[in-house]
């Protein structure tokens, strides 16, 4: 029976061997290829000298760094770096607790009015963003937040995504732990901190991770939100500074990879975490 | 105080930070765009009339002429859904079947295949305008190796909508993969091994194994992929010069209406007015994957 199931399987390439078939590697190689040219073609672009960009030539010639001297010394990039940096920290960090205590709620309180509550976070999700920019736009100049780290931020403090993450994690805390801490004397808020919270660092980790994420790639409502250039964020900054450098594609592709760099690094360090939470979040929504 | 009771008063001051948010930033907001949709509402101006349904109205009279701007965002739109999510889904299912037959270098091929997923659109969207760009750009000088002539991609009436939804398409393709990959380990292998004792090819195999049980996978994605096309935009705005939606509007998106509309002409009922429609769109997509979903394969 080996046999034919190997005949069926693996086709005209070859017999199934412990890595597999051949032709796979050889599809998913091609594939990769195209995945990555597009990174190499910004990274050898940044390397560029500018009488080099418009000449038919695949490699620059003279690699050079004058490139990045210029746009790290004469842009306001280190300013766009630190924005983001800082919109992404103080938006993780909230949504760490806020999303947190409300996913702890939702999996181990009972109370009246806990099904509107519910529903009410779950329909916030069917809501694009696209539909709130304006009002919140609206609301933000009204309340003089236009141009500042919290009218960046503040769509973001808390999401229903990672509270129902959370939520999903806590109900598998045990009862009986809270309980016995309750029994101990512990007050609520301690319980939550010292003994639930714990236990739920992995679904934690991914929550945290995409949010920073998400924040650090934000586009329409920053671009919104900000019109002076030294409030805007990453993503936006770019986009200005392209749009401003005209056919200097030699800064254009030093500032794409002076912006995607930290974040790629961050991303292969912690490729396994991720990509599980992708996986995880995907299968259970 | 009973137990009972108090953990009720805690669970009120755990919830009462994150409800106040829910109902000011997110419920109220959306209560405000469907006031504004029904408004003639400049922000600079003193009066805000309620004009009834006035800018939806207006909206649907320029979807209604073929040359108009607005008509252009809406089909555009519809032809990245129509077109790209095929697309996307079919070489994501593809190669994450791939990736799923080999042992070896998995793990560096699902890194490869995930890192434009965790770039920047804006990143991104720049660094394919160099890629296209006419004469000197990478694409051109392949062709070039070719013997093909230069093609003008972006700057091309005829090219621009594919050459956009690639992008999006090469983008987003990594997540896609992972989220079929999780669902094909899913189908326990002993299915496979029956079904071929039966005698079963592999076409059979995946035909009735794989397709039926990745089911609710591939309906997610859809509904997924298809709200995604359905709210493009930064792509657009930094693929096209000046981030005009061009050439000629044929790249241009609802979402990049709504922005010029809204926060360009400040004309922000017209543009509440199509948020609202996008809206609808995305609530008609969730519940059809309702259904959908519910209709599960059992075994």
């Amino acid at each position: 029976m080996a046999s034919l199931s190997q005949g069926l399987s693996s086709g005209p390439v070859r017999s199934r061997s412990d890595s597999g078939p051949l032709l796979a590697y050889v599809l998913l190689g091609i594939g990769a290829i195209v995945m990555i040219i597009p990174f190499f073609w910004m990274l050898t672009m940044s390397l560029k000298d500018p009488s080099e960009i418009l000449k038919p030539q695949f490699l620059p010639a003279a690699p050079t760094l004058d490139n990045y001297t210029q746009v790290l010394t004469r842009t306001l990039f280190p300013n766009w770096y630190f924005n983001s940096l800082v919109a992404a920290s103080v938006s993780t960090a909230s949504v760490a607790f806020f999303d947190s205590v409300t996913g702890y709620v939702f999996a181990k309180f009972e109370f009246p009015g806990k099904r509107i509550a519910f529903l009410l976070i779950l329909a916030t999700l069917m809501v694009p963003t696209e539909m709130l920019v304006i009002p919140w736009f609206i609301m933000a100049t009204g309340v003089k937040l236009a141009d500042t780290t919290l009218g960046i931020v503040f769509p973001g403090l808390i999401t229903a995504t990672g509270a129902f993450l959370m939520r999903q994690a806590f109900q598998s805390v045990p009862d009986e732990l809270l309980d016995a801490a309750r029994i101990d004397g512990m007050h609520e808020f301690g319980i939550f901190t010292r003994v639930a919270w714990p236990l739920v660092l992995p679904a934690l980790a991914a929550v945290c991770i995409f949010n920073f994420l998400g924040n650090w790639n934000a586009y329409i409502w920053p671009l919104i939100v900000t019109s002076q250039r030294l409030t805007m964020t990453l993503p936006i900054g770019l986009a200005f500074f392209s749009n401003e450098a005209g056919s200097a594609w030699n800064l254009i592709m030093t500032g794409a990879t002076l912006s995607t760099v930290p974040l790629l690094t961050v991303f292969v360090f912690m490729q396994k975490q991720i990509i599980q939470g992708v996986a995880l979040t995907g299968m259970k929504s | 105080m009973s137990l009972k009771n108090r953990r009720v008063v805690w669970a009120y001051i755990f919830l009462l930070v994150p409800l106040a948010f829910f109902l000011v930033v997110r419920a109220g907001p959306t209560i405000f765009a469907f006031d504004v949709s029904l408004r003639a509402f400049n922000p600079m101006a003193e009066i805000k009339p309620y004009v009834g349904f006035d800018n939806f109205a207006r909206v649907f009279k320029d979807i209604a002429d073929p040359d108009h701007v607005t008509r252009k965002a809406f089909e555009n739109t519809l032809k990245y859904v129509i077109i790209g999510t095929p697309i996307q889904l079919s070489l994501a299912l593809g190669i994450a079947m791939l990736m799923n037959s080999i042992r070896r270098f998995r793990t560096i091929f699902r890194v490869i295949y995930f890192i434009p997923f965790v770039t920047s659109a804006v990143a991104v969207a720049w660094v394919w305008r160099a890629l296209y760009m006419p004469d000197f750009g990478f694409l051109n000088l392949v062709l070039g190796l070719f013997g093909i002539p230069s093609q003008r991609f972006l700057f091309d009436p005829n090219q621009s909508l594919l050459s956009v939804t690639a992008v999006v398409v090469w983008q987003g393709l990594g997540f896609a993969v992972i989220i079929f990959l999780a669902g094909l380990q899913a189908i326990p292998e002993t299915f496979y091994e029956a079904a071929r004792v039966d005698g079963a090819g592999r076409w059979r195999l995946f035909g009735s194994i794989t397709i039926p049980l990745l089911n609710p996978t591939i309906v997610y994605l859809a509904v997924l992929q298809t709200i995604a096309f359905l709210r493009m935009f930064a792509e657009v705005v930094n693929l096209t010069r000046q981030g005009d939606g061009g050439p000629v509007n044929t790249t241009t998106t609802v979402v990049l209406r709504v922005f010029r509309e809204g926060f360009g002409s400040l004309n922000m009922g017209y543009a509440a007015a199509m948020t609202v429609l996008l809206f609808a769109m995305i609530m008609v997509i969730s519940i059809i994957q309702f259904r959908l979903v519910q209709r599960r394969v059992e075994y």
